[in-house]
């Protein structure tokens, strides 16, 4: 299984993908496995797995908490790989989400190949872009990983281009200018963003950021291949449990069958 | 001398067009924030060439801030440093009490060429948060600091006086609670607001253009002190001595001396409880490689990179990463750092007090700790250049505990 694979076995279905974040080692590591195999259960086409960093400036409050509980639980970078392995094992298909220092100090081609090996199929890097990503470009090629950089509303023409050319598995499209988190209703600027993209790629271009129930993945389906969903997760995980994540993978994997047909024009997009 | 000199003309020792020195500096960040950055390093180098914009900051420099600032000659300190002559750099009769106001003008002035309304910052001490607050006032923009909990509390007087200056100041309740959570809440508010928000980062770290710009501003300070100390002493000093948190006052007068190959420039770093007991922010003496805050440089880091917290008596110094240019300079070898312990920190602190009349920060007491050290190494002959970037008066409360001078119903 590649992410082209789960993309193209969506778009076979009719459907957008379900993207599901969730950090390794909240509340446990071993907790975190469990609820990331109800996620799959749920419905969830594609894990992200993320590294809990002590510094993280993309994070909102939810994800922040989250990843300070599970530092202070003692997480280390190789539980997480341990993590990939495992959910991998039970059927998930999982790319690690991390900030830029964990890699770099683990040694971005060592981590290339231990994440390879344990059967993760690429990286997000919310704090790395293509400009300073040499070799993270050459580690991601050796060992065969997808690399997901991310482009945002704020993101020139000329960006967008440059980074989605040095992607590869999706492209990772930040709804709103912001922090992660849940939020009542997806920005205007999401299929703005999606259409400013699509013309420079034909990789899948993904929405993150604030979608925390199934009408919103369905509305984000509309225009977008994939709907990730973080925060909602947690808070979910932290209310319910097990359960609990499994019944909101469940509705939000519904909502994202309900969206559009893919690939809609970007006049599509625009209207009402 | 004037602050533009420091601006508009190159020093010869440029980061890469990308912000690289050498293997440090760069742009670590979200991609939602390279539109600012972008933004801010183009209208960063029109106003480096503008007449106006160079005419109006040497304007507030002179009339405003009260530049330039003195080289004041301590000569009974000087008794306690084996005879070496001793100069202090001013920094701490600037208005606002410490360095930091050069930069901040600085960039005020850039956040209206810019067309943005708010400016956000991060503040340790308090120190830079107090000179965004001010220049914020004068210029008419709306300002949020963020200030870790922590330091809220050890650094109280400033908080009042951000308030009084009608700014806004939020306590950052998270991590450490000190100046690292602090630039991460300032970061979180920026991806958030950048279309109309300007981050004011206070010293020379973070993405590019921060490193090359808020050095620029700080140049003057060597700039000014160069030629007070050849017009002083007839020659150059021995050694120049400053004290290192993100390392903005030590790469400002440190610059000027870059290529006067027989002047050793020594930057000192919190110590804390001593480097043995772990309990300390020693980022250059201790650290490793890694990027944090948008750049790489030198930080405190566990072996999954994690950064681990840093430990000053010192507020303004209490930070787990420093500047770029710092790193590349530990790495070349033209600048050598070294930890001071909080305990020596607040001696010179007492001694410079006693001796000279002259209540450094706590930050700058380091310096001048270092600069006694400094002396015995040079001995009677030697002349040593020490940037005093601030004022204790925010530090008197801390002192009086440390000293215990405080009745004992004050101490409770």
């Amino acid at each position: 299984m590649t992410v082209a694979d789960v993309f193209g076995r969506c778009a076979a279905a009719g459907r957008g993908a379900l993207i599901g974040y969730f950090p390794a080692g909240y509340p446990t590591v071993d907790g975190s496995v469990e609820l990331m195999n109800a996620m799959v259960e749920g419905g969830c086409d594609l894990l992200e797995v993320g590294i809990p960093y002590s510094d993280p400036v993309m994070d909102g409050p939810t994800i922040q908490a989250a990843a300070e509980t599970a530092l202070r639980g003692g997480t280390r970078v190789r539980d997480v790989l341990s993590v990939v392995e495992r959910v991998s094992a039970a059927g998930g298909s999982a790319v690690v989400m991390t900030y830029y220092n964990p890699m770099l100090r683990y040694g971005v081609d060592a981590f290339a190949r231990d994440l390879a090996a344990a059967g993760g199929l690429g990286v997000i890097t919310p704090d790395l872009i293509p400009d300073e990503a040499d070799e993270w470009l050459a580690a991601s090629t050796a060992h065969g990983l997808d690399r997901i950089f991310l482009v945002s509303p704020s993101s020139s023409d000329e960006r967008i281009a440059a980074t989605v050319a040095a992607s590869s598995g999706f492209v990772y499209a930040t709804s709103i200018m912001g922090v992660t988190g849940a939020r009542e209703s997806v920005a205007s600027a999401a299929p703005r963003l999606v259409a400013r993209t699509r013309p420079h790629t034909s990789l899948p271009v993904c929405v993150g950021l604030g979608v925390r129930s199934g009408e919103q993945a369905a509305e984000v389906a509309g225009f977008a291949d994939g709907v990730i969903v973080g925060s909602a997760f947690v808070a979910e995980a932290e209310r319910t449990g097990r359960d609990g994540v499994r019944v909101l993978a469940a509705e939000l994997a519904a909502g994202v069958g309900r969206g559009s047909p893919r690939r809609s024009t970007p006049t599509d997009v625009m209207a009402p | 001398m004037q602050a533009s000199d420091g601006i508009a003309r190159s020093s010869g020792h440029e980061p890469d067009e990308r912000g690289h020195f050498g293997r440090y500096g760069g742009r670590f960040v979200p991609e939602a924030l390279v539109a600012a950055l972008e933004e801010l390093t183009t209208e960063y180098e029109k106003a480096r060439h503008d007449p106006e914009f160079l005419t109006e900051l040497d304007r507030l420099h002179r009339d405003y801030s009260g530049r330039p600032s003195p080289l004041t000659e301590v000569s009974r300190l000087a008794e306690h440093a084996g005879g070496a002559r001793i100069l202090l750099k001013r920094e701490d009769l600037n208005h606002t009490g410490s360095h930091k106001i050069n930069n901040v003008l600085g960039q005020a002035l850039l956040t209206k060429r810019m067309g943005k309304s708010r400016v956000i910052a991060e503040t340790g001490a308090g120190q830079h948060g107090v000179a965004t607050a001010t220049a914020c006032a004068l210029l008419g923009l709306d300002c949020v600091v963020y200030m870790g909990e922590v330091d809220t509390r050890r650094q109280a007087l400033n908080v009042a006086r951000m308030r009084l200056l009608g700014a806004e100041v939020v306590p950052v309740k998270l991590g450490s609670r000190t100046l690292k959570d602090a630039i991460n809440e300032a970061l979180r508010d920026w991806v958030t607001n950048v279309e109309h928000t300007h981050y004011l980062l206070g010293t020379v770290a973070g993405p590019h253009p921060f490193p090359m710009m808020v050095r620029d501003f700080h140049r003057i300070i060597g700039l000014e002190a160069r030629e007070q100390v050849l017009e002083r002493t007839g020659r150059l000093p021995d050694a120049v001595a400053a004290c290192v948190g993100g390392g903005s006052n030590a790469i400002g007068i440190f610059h000027a001396f870059l290529d006067d190959e027989s002047v050793r420039l020594v930057g000192f770093e919190p110590g804390g409880d001593g480097i043995e007991t772990g309990r300390h922010g020693a980022t250059l003496s201790e650290g490793s490689p890694g990027a944090l805050h948008g750049a790489m440089s030198y930080l405190l880091q566990d072996a999954d990179g994690q950064t681990s917290e840093s430990y000053s008596i010192s507020a303004g110094l209490d930070y787990p990463g420093v500047g770029p240019e710092h790193a590349l300079l530990k790495d070349l070898g033209r600048a050598r750092y070294e930890p001071v312990t909080d305990a020596a920190a607040m001696e010179a602190f007492a001694l410079l007090s006693r001796t000279e009349g002259i209540i450094p920060a706590i930050e700058s007491a380091h310096a001048v700790a270092g600069a006694l050290r400094l002396g015995r190494e040079l001995g009677p002959d030697g002349i040593v250049l020490v940037n005093l970037s601030g004022r204790g008066d925010k530090d008197v409360d801390t002192a009086a505990r440390w000293f215990g001078m405080l009745d004992r119903e004050d101490t409770q």
